[in-house]
């Protein structure tokens, strides 16, 4: 193999001339951190919401809990980004399409990205909330009822708190998949790490270096993710319990 | 106070009461005790309206349980529940365990209502665990403090589902003697067990019930000394000999 390694590429002026290659690496590092993080916050509300709503006796509510579900867990993330980002709008009203179709394309892109990914991600969530409820003892659901508690309150008080203990292990998983899927989103034009890794690869003819940079770049979002979610996770555990003090 | 009055309930096709009537007066002791499987837990479910029931009318109180006007939250506050698994929620310490349904469903100021439960954990012998969380005391510990959280509503009857059944043999009594003083101040209880020791010695009633139907219900010198119906006979049999 003939290859010429070159690592200085990253100190060199980039093609636009105003950054260096390692300022593009880092402008994608941001773009995936803050796609990602604000795709989760809404798979986490969402989530969770349609995860209870999955466990409750009003048919209705579960009935559309499952729905979503089905619908969000059925369908390839590529092809809902390709839904969100280039049908959704041809959709809305025309007023508030072509208002949509005037805004900054970066927006546009991230837009599509945050929701997609945070919709796609909430079913998940919303699986793994419900799988909680269920393996908390039946008794519990009983014993806050019996003190007269409304369902609602069993939920706050007695249910939820000990489900979300049970299912931070598997949420750390998801949170780190939310990181890996984002890197699709690269397919309708946002420039995120692994995006900016194949524009350098165009623009440098280095594809090791630039390849070695994005898979070490995920490699520490990741690790961090896992360091701080092992740290939540001891620290809401409860005394007498499985990983309790 | 409590008045069951022809209930039946089935899940699908499988007959799980069969018009089943009984009543308890204030201040009476009933034991309710039969074979698995013979509906004595779900019949104690369906007073405090945990289990639904298709037919018949349960009162407490004078509030009908099956209605459904009736705010069912409301009225459980008002009875206590001490279940088989002691379920104290596993995430709150002892006294919160103790604290929250009165502050949360009865308005207690969150001062008073420890107070009060630190009152009731010394009554069953447990002050010094107040600060703990359910998952270092042992069973027998955790029932106490259930009994202790039921109490702690200021419940106008009690209900006991098989409070001593999940227990190591060691723990039963400390868990039936909190049950004994209790009846002994007046309560008025409702407790399916198999304890007959616990029967003769505080219960005013047995019930014995097989596959869904009140067989007996008599006072428990009559239980004991000459029960009626076969099943009964050699349900005795078997559970009194040790």
């Amino acid at each position: 193999m003939n290859y010429q390694w070159n690592w200085g590429v990253f100190l060199q002026p980039s093609a636009s001339g105003d950054d260096t290659y390692l300022g593009w690496m880092f402008a994608g590092f941001k773009m995936t951190i803050g796609l990602s993080l604000s795709a989760w916050v809404i798979a986490l509300l969402l989530g969770a919401l349609v995860g209870v709503l999955r466990t409750v006796p009003n048919k209705v509510l579960a009935g559309f809990a499952t729905a979503y579900v089905e619908m969000f867990r059925n369908v390839p993330l590529l092809v809902q980004l390709f839904i969100w980002y280039f049908v959704l709008p041809e959709l809305l009203p025309t007023s508030i399409g072509d208002a949509y179709k005037q805004t900054n394309p970066v927006m546009q892109q991230f837009l599509a990205s945050m929701v997609c990914l945070g919709l796609f991600t909430s079913a998940r969530v919303a699986e793994q909330v419900r799988a909680g409820i269920n393996s908390l003892p039946r008794g519990q659901k009983n014993a806050g009822l019996a003190l007269g508690f409304t369902l609602p309150q069993t939920y706050r008080f007695v249910m939820l708190p000990m489900a979300f203990r049970l299912v931070v292990p598997p949420l750390t998983s998801e949170f780190l998949n939310i990181f890996k899927n984002s890197a699709v989103c690269s397919t309708i034009g946002l420039l995120e790490l692994a995006a900016q890794g194949r524009q350098l690869v165009d623009y440098t003819a280095q594809p090791f270096e630039s390849f070695i940079a994005v898979t070490l770049s995920y490699i520490i979002i990741n690790v961090t993710v896992m360091t701080l979610m092992h740290k939540f996770e001891r620290r809401i555990s409860v005394p007498g319990y499985i990983g309790g003090k | 106070m409590i008045k069951i009055a022809n209930v039946s309930k089935h899940y699908g096709s499988f007959q799980v009461l069969t018009d089943c009537s009984t009543s308890v007066s204030k201040g009476e002791v009933i034991v309710v005790c039969g074979p698995s499987g013979s509906g004595k837990s779900t019949l104690i479910k369906c007073v405090n309206g945990l289990e639904p029931f298709q037919s018949g009318e349960i009162t407490v109180d004078g509030t009908s349980v099956g209605d459904p006007k009736t705010n069912l939250s409301k009225l459980r506050a008002r009875v206590g529940m001490v279940f088989q698994n002691f379920e104290l929620f596993p995430h709150m310490s002892i006294t919160e365990n103790l604290a929250i349904a009165q502050v949360k469903v009865l308005g207690r100021k969150q001062d008073e209502a420890i107070d009060k439960g630190l009152k009731l954990l010394d009554r069953v012998g447990l002050k010094a665990q107040a600060h703990k969380f359910p998952g270092q005391l042992s069973g027998g510990q955790q029932q106490r403090v259930a009994i202790a959280r039921a109490l702690a509503m200021d419940p106008i009857c009690m209900l006991f589902d098989e409070p001593t059944s999940a227990l190591d043999p060691e723990m039963v009594n400390e868990v039936l003697d909190v049950m004994t003083e209790l009846a002994k101040e007046g309560m008025t209880m409702m407790c399916v067990t198999h304890e007959m020791g616990f029967a003769k010695r505080v219960a005013n009633r047995v019930i014995f019930m097989d596959q869904g139907r009140i067989v007996e219900d008599d006072s428990k010198e009559e239980f004991f000394a000459n029960p009626r119906s076969e099943r009964a006979q050699q349900f005795l049999a078997k559970i009194l000999h040790h």
